[in-house]
């Protein structure tokens, strides 16, 4: 873990982080609706909101995750920052250059800085693909040279054998697919890598050795991180800064450590108690004491 | 398996699983699995997918793909057929009715052409708990309520498509819960679900078990989630059990290296100096060509020439371990 950071993202006020210098995300107001279909021939039905009014702060070599539900907003957030959803309305500075309406080739030299892993491996790589040409495929699109050896080096990094390089995804366990998928994405040596719940479909085990390569690689490269994930425990493990989010707002920021061992949102209570952990089932909780703080609709957001 | 036990007879068994195997042509995915569960008794089944957890519960429900076969002997309380003789005709009057399970995914175990309330209402009118649609139907929405599903009434009325996922794992809960059954199997009910969600479902699965004095047997790869739910654990690899005890014994003294293994990697607060987590060396083999003699020798830290043969059975069917230097015991000084 890197040195415990303050707050750098306040649902309220944005909170400036003066010792970093510029930050490489800045977010002001970051609202995303979508147009639902129509059900009815009186009225349009109203947008779905998916995130709404966010400001964040993200800084080079931190490690910032989002914490959240399904249908907290956290993965439009992710694609938002990753330019591949436009916002409704706000600003998305990366590097001082604000990224919202902007069309999609002149973000070109974004997909060289930022690249994305994905939850399911298994979904998000083409099955038709040899593992060589999914890794190159980054390069081929950016007309970097080299594939070949770039290939064998990424494969060295992310712990496969460079034989890999001519099979095919569904020839792989959950975890080396993930592997893959972490190779592709650092293929263009990108300086921000953003992780959309990398770990939630894999087996403890399993989990532990993801979760060891990707701190590996952040630390070897040198990379900004940002990781999205429902558990708060591996959050906390991953990240130095995190926002819980909630109904597409963030409810509390701070360091990982504070917030997971002293939250203060009401809805981060109830979220760090929804978690079984060993220690406390072994000091003789049940499943009735998980539902100690469950946050109802009606509390406040 | 299983010496004989010095303390006083355990409660008659629910279910007597003994010696269960399960292959697929040449080579065994599940082999000599045995072990029993009481009236109300909550066990969990832990493993790494592919260790065969949910082969064992889908041989227990007599659901195992045409293409496997399963040899061995499943005993149901007060059935006089062994499961695994037993015709499809007269399994299927016992699953639904007799046992009850809970599958992961609740979006392909429900059928997406037919209303909720219908699907539970169905369950009730196949097995003859109620007689008459009006009777089932009212029966169906007073199980909706029961798993604490808001405005039963309405949601009755809907098809899965329409509800959330949290939702739909109530609808399958309540389905197997609607006729009291002896057993409920939950094949990783939680796995896909918030962990608020989660929560609230733990605690409808226990409530409903404890209310009909069902056995459970609670299948996760998640060992706190099992720690919560259960009073007793087997720890399953590579197709076979390699250990089995109480649950705050089991996870406080752990035996066998692979449950070790498993408790140390779950552990995101014990990290070394450079902040890694603890892992269990390799992978689980993949199509299930795990080592002949001890299946976990090729990834074990103690393992060793002796490890070639399968060590054996030490202790009682509920609380023993499979290993040639189990912790605790003195022989794995000076390995691992």
């Amino acid at each position: 873990m890197v040195e415990p950071t303050p707050s750098t993202a306040t649902a309220a006020q944005p909170g400036p982080a003066p010792h970093r210098g510029e930050p490489i995300y800045t977010v002001r107001g970051l609202t995303c609706r979508f147009r639902q279909p129509r059900v009815s021939l009186r009225r349009p039905t109203p947008p779905l909101t998916a995130i709404e009014g966010i400001d964040l702060d993200v800084h080079a070599g931190q490690r910032f995750g989002v914490v959240g539900e399904s249908g907290s907003g956290k993965s439009t957030l992710l694609r938002c920052l990753a330019a591949l959803q436009a916002p409704t309305s706000g600003s998305i500075r990366f590097r001082g250059q604000e990224l919202a309406g902007r069309r999609d080739r002149e973000l070109k030299f974004l997909r060289r800085e930022v690249q994305l892993v994905f939850q399911d491996p298994m979904a998000s790589l083409d099955p038709r693909m040899r593992v060589r040409d999914l890794i190159a495929e980054p390069l081929v699109a950016q007309r970097m040279g080299g594939v070949d050896e770039r290939v064998g080096e990424l494969l060295d990094a992310v712990g496969l054998a460079r034989q890999s390089a001519t099979r095919y995804p569904h020839q792989f366990s959950g975890g080396q697919r993930q592997r893959i998928a972490i190779a592709r994405a650092l293929a263009v040596r990108p300086t921000v890598l953003l992780a959309d719940e990398p770990v939630s479909a894999l087996d403890v085990s399993v989990r532990a050795q993801i979760l060891n390569l990707l701190a590996e690689l952040v630390e070897r490269y040198d990379l900004t991180l940002v990781f999205v994930s429902h558990d708060l425990a591996v959050v906390r493990h991953v990240c130095d800064a995190v926002a819980v989010m909630r109904a597409g707002a963030v409810v509390e920021s701070g360091s990982a450590e504070r917030v997971s061992s002293a939250p203060q949102h009401p809805y981060t209570r109830a979220l760090v108690a929804a978690v079984p952990t060993l220690r406390r089932a072994l000091a003789g909780a049940d499943p009735a004491a998980l539902l100690g703080a469950a946050p109802t609709d009606e509390e406040p957001t | 398996m299983g010496a004989v036990s010095a303390r006083p007879d355990p409660p008659p068994a629910v279910l007597d699983v003994a010696g269960l195997s399960v292959r697929t042509g040449d080579h065994a995915l599940v082999e000599d699995v045995s072990f029993h569960l009481g009236a109300g008794e909550r066990v969990g089944l832990i493993g790494e997918s592919g260790s065969g957890k949910s082969l064992t519960a889908l041989a227990i429900m007599g659901l195992l793909p045409d293409e496997l076969s399963a040899s061995g002997h499943i005993r149901l309380r007060e059935v006089e057929r062994d499961l695994l003789s037993a015709s499809e005709t007269e399994r299927s009057t016992l699953r639904g009715d007799r046992l009850g399970m809970v599958f992961q995914e609740p979006m392909t175990a429900l059928n997406p052409l037919m209303r909720v309330g219908a699907q539970v209402a169905e369950v009730l009118r196949i097995h003859g708990a109620v007689s008459g649609r009006e009777a089932a139907t009212d029966r169906a929405r007073d199980l909706l309520a029961a798993v604490e599903l808001p405005d039963p009434e309405r949601i009755a009325r809907r098809y899965p498509h329409q509800l959330s996922g949290g939702q739909r794992q109530r609808v399958m809960l309540a389905m197997a819960l609607a006729n009291g059954p002896d057993l409920l199997i939950c094949d990783e009910p939680t796995t896909a679900l918030d962990v608020t969600v989660q929560a609230q479902m733990l605690k409808l699965i226990d409530d409903g078990v404890a209310a009909r004095d069902s056995a459970l047997l609670f299948i996760s790869h998640d060992l706190a989630v099992v720690a919560t739910v259960c009073d007793r654990i087997l720890v399953m690899y590579g197709g076979r059990i390699v250990e089995a005890g109480p649950t705050r014994a089991l996870l406080t003294r752990p035996r066998h290296p692979y449950t070790e293994g498993l408790m140390a990697a779950s552990d995101l607060e014990a990290v070394d100096a450079a902040g890694r987590l603890p892992t269990i060396a390799g992978s689980v083999p993949p199509d299930g060509r795990f080592p002949d003699g001890c299946v976990f020798r090729n990834r074990c830290p103690r393992g060793d020439d002796a490890c070639q043969a399968w060590p054996g059975w030490t202790g009682e069917q509920h609380d023993g371990v499979a290993c040639w230097y189990p912790s605790g015991s003195g022989r794995e000084a000076g390995r691992g």
